[in-house]
């Protein structure tokens, strides 16, 4: 009985105890930067496209919600023709950020995605693409590979070494 | 104003206000419980949230009033209205304040009593009439439940009766013109106040609805608005109890300064937030557990209180007899 009537106390104070509750359109709850919500694509420093349409975030995905198609540029550059998140499958896992080698993927602090139409939910390339490099700055992946593209040799990225000739004997 | 108009006034100011509350209860309960566990509750429609009760009663009205084909029709059908007349026909007797009050009848107290018990009725009735095993089990644990409660809540009351002696609630709150008789009573209020919430089905004592178990118990059939007039009933049952402990042991409109109907409404309220407290903290206790505390604690305390209480006011009688 006693420990009855001490409930009752000790619920009744917390009348006077902070609300846990976020009033959610007016104040909104901290999202820690690692949040993984809705999906981007990011540039290098320099404005080109990341994406190197290599696919494996497509393959990474456990729900199947990644396609795109690979093409190439006149200078050897390749990048996706079309590039397509369907976020009604997405589940949010992050897989898709950590399979691409390029940083190119990234996963951001916003869930504010909701929709009247299903349709909607499928996002293009051009939804998908942000104007800056999101989480990695300064990161220009065809300019520290040591692929050569157009406007760019052997030997010619940064941190890397003139090619060797093999057929030469001289050191 | 002619007897009659007045009169009318009472019977249809009551009516519409104990209406009106039970509605409202809806928002405060859920407000309260919210408070008492660190949330709002609901505080989007309208000012505070109140014209969710408004929104509900829209809701609840434009639900599809469905009747399983394997009911017993008409009983289905009475069984929702049983329960909230019954409680509305006991708000009859409470005296509000000297001028307001639908009846004064010189058997109020029993008046009360009787027609708390005709509400079992509603509740096995409906439990019967669904025809499914939940239900009939919610229908046939509140029978239990309510027949063992209704026996010391009768007798806890025959304390103030004794003291008072009246059973016209008007003569009990005028007897309490100078002390409540929660104090000479205290044992008898204690043991109403828990019979009162075993008698309004109300968490803890919630075994006839008992979501965990029993789905919704005895209403778990029911839909649109006959599943509603169950939750006035309950709500309409929280307020009649308010107000019977407010009348029979803290001095019904007695009080300083305020008038009587403020001092009334606030002894009420205070008691109507202690039973949405008392749901917001304790747990439901096993089958056993609330039959064997109901007929092995309370039953004999009442007795006991009963049998002090007769001894004291003969004693009293005699010394000013002699």
């Amino acid at each position: 009985m006693l420990s009855q009537l001490r409930t009752l106390w000790l619920v009744f104070l917390h009348m006077f105890r902070r609300r846990v509750t976020v009033q959610y359109p007016e104040k909104k709850a901290y999202l820690p930067p690692r949040w993984r919500g809705r999906i981007i694509l990011s540039r290098d420093p320099d404005g080109g496209e990341r994406c190197v349409a290599c696919y494996l975030c497509a393959v990474a995905c456990p729900v199947d919600c990644i396609a795109l198609q690979a093409t190439e540029d006149e200078h050897g550059r390749r990048y996706p023709d079309f590039f397509r998140i369907n976020f009604s499958r997405c589940i949010f896992c992050g897989y898709c950020e950590e399979a691409c080698p390029t940083y190119a993927i990234q996963l951001t602090p916003d869930y504010e995605m909701g929709e009247y139409h299903r349709k909607s939910l499928v996002y293009e390339k051009e939804d998908l693409l942000i104007s800056g490099p999101g989480k990695y700055p300064g990161y220009n992946f065809y300019r520290v590979a040591g692929l050569a593209i157009g406007g760019k040799d052997k030997g010619e990225a940064e941190n890397e070494r003139p090619p060797v000739d093999v057929r030469t004997l001289l050191p | 104003m002619s007897p009659l108009a007045h009169g009318l006034l009472n019977v249809f100011g009551v009516l519409v206000v104990a209406l009106s509350l039970a509605a409202g209860l809806i928002w405060l309960e859920r407000r309260l419980l919210a408070l008492w566990q660190d949330r709002y509750g609901p505080n989007r429609v309208g000012p505070f949230g109140l014209l969710q009760v408004l929104a509900d009663m829209i809701k609840i009205f434009t639900k599809e009033d469905w009747i399983p084909p394997f009911a017993d029709r008409p009983v289905f059908v009475i069984a929702p209205a049983v329960i909230a007349v019954t409680v509305l026909l006991s708000l009859a007797v409470v005296p509000v304040t000297p001028a307001i009050g639908v009846v004064s009848l010189n058997i109020g107290l029993l008046f009360f009593l009787a027609m708390s018990s005709l509400g079992v009725y509603g509740v096995v009735l409906a439990g019967w009439a669904s025809d499914s095993k939940y239900s009939l089990l919610g229908g046939l644990r509140a029978a239990a439940q309510m027949l063992s409660y209704e026996v010391f809540m009768g007798l806890s009351l025959m304390g103030v009766v004794l003291i008072a002696g009246s059973f016209d609630l008007r003569a009990i709150v005028a007897a309490q013109d100078r002390l409540w008789f929660v104090i000479p009573q205290f044992v008898g209020f204690a043991v109403f106040l828990i019979a009162g919430v075993a008698e309004t089905r109300r968490l803890p004592f919630d075994l006839p609805e008992a979501e965990s178990e029993l789905v919704a118990g005895f209403h778990s059939e029911y839909s649109g608005m006959k599943f509603g007039l169950f939750f006035v009933g309950e709500y309409l049952g929280v307020i009649l109890i308010s107000a019977m402990i407010t009348t029979l042991f803290l001095g019904g409109w007695h009080g300083p300064w305020l008038p009587p109907i403020v001092w009334f409404l606030i002894k009420t309220f205070a008691f109507i937030c202690f039973f949405i407290l008392l749901r917001a903290s304790l747990p439901r206790p096993r089958y056993d557990q609330l039959m064997a505390y109901g007929w092995k604690l309370l039953l004999p305390l009442s007795l006991l209180n009963l049998s002090v209480t007769a001894a004291v006011v003969i004693g009293i009688h005699q010394r000013r007899g002699h």
